[in-house]
């Protein structure tokens, strides 16, 4: 089984039990956090004080017990990492915000959701935070406009995460932050003992076996590492559905479930130059042209719109390609033939990068079939080109400026092709995290 | 072990706070299971500003529609509250007070420190809760949606964000101290 399940990623009236499940996870979430205490304002602000470090403990034990686990099933293959929100890093505002929130939690006494737990239980103070809340959120959508392109702009990276800024593997990020989070919680305990008085022979001795049981447990994940992307691609299955029109009656819609290996092998993900130039002109789609050539048979022809990512530096843009653009973008790779765009889409797949399809027949192809009517296009066919080679020859790098590089759409209103193209929206992306 | 029996909601007998390192193991696994699952974290104030905006376009529906930050929730025939962090936000209040119900702690106090009054910590708290918002809507997320869910992801904005609210909340914390000891 494959997760995060795609029918539970966003909450939809079509499946009213996302509602139902969403509020359970909240349920816990208040309980969790009222039962450790933080429906109390002392026992927040006393983290900052030294005397008692509640919040840490109870922040960071959750941080690396969800860690733990999370990466565990990210290394077992049970989690796809890939469709988990990472929220992008946005850096002034989030450092600039986070500020302002320290602020609010020093004098406030709460954080937004403690305050509910806070409120739920009929603490006065609670429910002016929550009112206050209110207030402030509604502040920040009326005065966003007058700095809104410093708040989407400044310092954006999008999907950065630890092991990427630190160029070391997952696993070793959260051996790190589990071993750093065990010194912090030892320091606290003798915070709590200078400055809050506390006896620290009182606390409970199984505190030591838990300690090494996440240790344990965080090594392990730092040896079971990332399934490899040929794991992943292996696991790969695509649902496709195929509609057969029927006579007075309502057309039959079959499902049917492929691997990977399946999509190619019924040229499922093969989309014919026809198809992704008229992608370019529907409305439900994004289409983004991935050139996975040289930068040289790039710069001797390439499609309009196309960007160059030769095959070896496709990974590189993979998290870009997860987090960037929008969710109905249809990913179009190609190269002179099909050998490379293949070997490029199979990276994309297993990277989780979803609505990926290859050219047929890749630029060769294209040129064939556009080039017919583009007189500006005066070339030969090259007889020695070998497999995945350009078949023309090109007397001078003109890249996209001839017509058959944007083809005209009033030309080519009329064009038919079997449509291969369907759209999957996993994610809204704007309904992630606390956005 | 007590046996008093209940009178009402209010006299069950108070129940001590779990030990910090149980809580936080809980809530582990509470995140570990959002994440699994939907492949969202947690979070609230998100849902905050959902309410606000739902409250905007009921009063004046034209508002929204000139304001950008806004529109994007709550524009066209888009309903504010279809997103899933408006059942974790409701999930949140009713499974706080179930916890305060079960344990004895439903009660109508106010949490403060020993030398100032009721009304002066209520104001506090209103103002750090306006303060608050506003800082975790420009951040987008707070303690729930940045520090807890980003950190346990390995965001590295999450991160930030949370060495930020700790950085501003120690670097006050000395100039506030008359509200808390």
């Amino acid at each position: 089984m494959n997760f995060p399940l795609p029918s539970l990623v966003a909450v939809s009236a079509a499946n009213p039990w996302t509602y139902v499940l969403f509020g359970l996870i909240g349920f816990a979430f208040g309980f969790t956090l009222e039962m450790s205490g933080f429906g109390d304002s002392r026992k927040l602000a006393a983290q900052f004080y030294f005397t008692e470090l509640t919040v840490l403990k109870v922040m960071f034990t959750a941080i690396v017990v969800a860690m733990v686990l999370t990466f565990g099933a990210v290394g077992l293959g049970y989690l796809d990492y890939s469709q988990v929100w990472v929220n992008p890093t946005y850096l002034w505002s989030g450092i600039i915000g986070g500020l302002i929130m320290g602020v609010g939690f020093i004098v406030g006494g709460f954080c937004p959701t403690t305050s509910l737990a806070s409120a739920s239980t009929g603490k006065i103070d609670g429910m002016m935070f929550m009112l206050g809340g209110f207030i402030g959120a509604f502040l920040f959508g009326e005065t966003e406009q007058y700095f809104t392109n410093w708040y989407n702009n400044a310092g954006y990276y999008g999907r950065v995460t630890l092991d990427q800024v630190f160029g070391i593997p997952l696993g070793a990020v959260v051996l790190l932050v589990v071993l750093m989070a065990l010194f912090m919680f030892w320091g606290s305990e003798q915070l709590e003992r200078i400055f809050g008085k506390k006896d620290l022979s009182k606390e409970p001795k199984i505190r030591v076996v838990g300690a090494s049981v996440l240790f344990v447990m965080a090594l392990a994940v730092f040896l079971i590492g990332n399934p490899s992307l040929e794991e992943k691609y292996n696991k790969l299955t695509f649902t496709r559905t195929e509609t057969i029109p029927q006579e007075n009656a309502d057309p039959i819609v079959n499902t049917h479930v492929y691997t990977a290996n399946d999509m190619l092998s019924n040229r499922l993900v093969f989309i014919t130059p026809a198809e992704a130039f008229k992608a370019k002109y529907n409305q439900i789609m994004n289409p983004i042209y991935l050139d996975v050539r040289s930068e040289a048979d790039y710069n001797l022809y390439h499609i309009d719109d196309a960007i160059n990512v030769p095959l070896e530096r496709v990974t590189e843009i993979v998290p870009m390609l997860i987090t960037e653009p929008p969710a109905n973008s249809v990913f179009v790779v190609m190269s002179n033939d099909e050998a490379a765009a293949v070997q490029a889409w199979k990276i994309l797949v297993a990277s989780g990068v979803s609505n990926s399809y290859i050219l047929e027949g890749g630029v060769n192809n294209w040129i064939a079939f556009f080039g017919k009517e583009d007189e500006s296009l005066k070339v030969e066919v090259n007889p020695n080109a070998g497999d995945d080679q350009l078949k023309y020859v090109f007397p001078v790098a003109l890249g996209n400026r001839y017509k058959s590089c944007s083809p005209n759409p009033v030309e080519y209103e009329e064009l038919e092709f079997e449509a291969k193209i369907q759209l999957q929206l996993k994610r809204d992306k704007s309904g992630g995290g606390c956005g | 072990m007590t046996t008093q029996t209940r009178k009402s909601i209010f006299t069950r007998p108070e129940k001590p706070y779990v030990h910090p390192y149980f809580g936080g193991a809980v809530l582990g696994v509470v995140l570990f299971l959002a994440l699994l699952l939907t492949g969202n974290g947690l979070g609230s104030s998100g849902a905050t500003s959902r309410i606000d905006a739902l409250i905007v376009d009921v009063i004046s529906p034209s508002h929204v529609d000139n304001n950008p930050y806004l529109l994007k929730m709550a524009g066209g025939d888009k309903n504010p509250l279809d997103d899933w962090i408006v059942p974790v936000f409701f999930g949140a209040l009713f499974g706080g007070f179930s916890s305060g119900f079960f344990n004895g702690r439903l009660k109508f106090m106010t949490t403060k420190g020993p030398n100032i009054s009721d009304r002066t910590r209520w104001l506090m708290a209103f103002l750090g809760g306006v303060v608050f918002l506003y800082g975790a809507r420009m951040a987008r997320g707070c303690t729930s949606g940045q520090a807890l869910t980003g950190g346990t992801t390995l965001a590295a904005g999450s991160w930030l964000v949370m060495f930020a609210i700790f950085g501003g909340a120690y670097g006050l914390a000395y100039f506030v101290r008359k509200f808390w000891n």
